[in-house]
């Protein structure tokens, strides 16, 4: 068999994962600010109920943070169900049905989640 | 650049009867446990977004929101979904923290023995109390 690793590995413009690696990481410090964000505007002072828990998700810019959140989400949520499919999938036609259907989810979750977060 | 390796070595999955076996040391344990809680969030994503519907569309569905946690639904007792609920604030208190970690020993390139033993038992310390402490907001 012919060796494609090491020096010799194939060069296919693929980037070993590099690009999937680091959009993981930056969409995981993304998804983390939008935490800190609903953690301290929870703790500011006032009543915790429906007036005070729609209000924070009324200003544009917590809407604009919570969409980069949901699009975060996405490509955070493919990579990790991917390592998880290639680790414990090895039947090829099993792992790309199983791909397929992740990406279905994951769509569908955040059309449905845009939409309750631009209709308010 | 010379050829270090000859034949890649080949790394098969233990078995999963062999499982109970292994001695899982404290960083391994959370590496599993970020898996598994992923999972969890990534399987439960609608109801999330189920919830996240409800408490914010109107002040109507902000009462079928909270009549879910106390009278429950679909002949489902309150204390079920809170028992749900639990599961998911423990999936991402822990996947949150492990994250951290994780971005942590990215920056700082921490790849000690030490520090990974170190932090994954303050990750384990760190996301019991704040799961206990969400959990009995949640149930209290």
């Amino acid at each position: 068999m012919a060796q494609t690793f090491g020096s010799k590995r194939t060069v296919v413009g693929a980037h070993y994962g590099l690009r999937d690696w680091l959009a993981q990481r930056v969409t995981g410090v993304v998804m983390a600010l939008f935490t800190l964000a609903v953690i301290v505007q929870i703790l500011l002072p006032g009543e915790m109920g429906y007036d005070k828990w729609a209000g924070m998700f009324s200003r544009q810019w917590m809407k604009v943070l919570t969409f980069i959140t949901i699009v975060s989400l996405l490509w955070h949520a493919w990579v990790g169900v991917r390592d998880i499919l290639m680790d414990y999938v090895k039947p090829l036609g099993t792992r790309l049905a199983l791909q397929v259907a992740t990406i279905v989810w994951l769509v569908g979750c955040v059309g449905w989640a845009v939409q309750v977060l631009w209709r308010l | 650049m010379a050829d270090t390796v000859k034949q890649p070595p080949v790394y098969r999955n233990i078995h999963i009867t062999q499982l109970p076996h292994y001695r899982l040391p404290a960083p391994g344990l959370v590496s599993i446990l970020h898996r598994i809680s992923g999972a969890l969030l990534f399987v439960m994503l609608p109801f999330v977004i189920w919830l996240f519907d409800a408490s914010i569309t109107s002040e109507v569905s902000y009462a079928q929101f909270t009549s879910l946690f106390s009278a429950g639904w679909g002949g489902l007792p309150g204390w079920f979904f809170k028992l749900v609920a639990l599961a998911l604030i423990w999936a991402y208190v822990q996947h949150f923290i492990a994250g951290l970690r994780h971005i942590y020993m990215d920056v700082t390139h921490a790849t000690g023995l030490a520090f990974g033993r170190g932090s994954a038992i303050a990750t384990l310390i760190a996301t019991a109390i704040l799961t206990i402490a969400l959990g009995a907001k949640l149930f209290i």
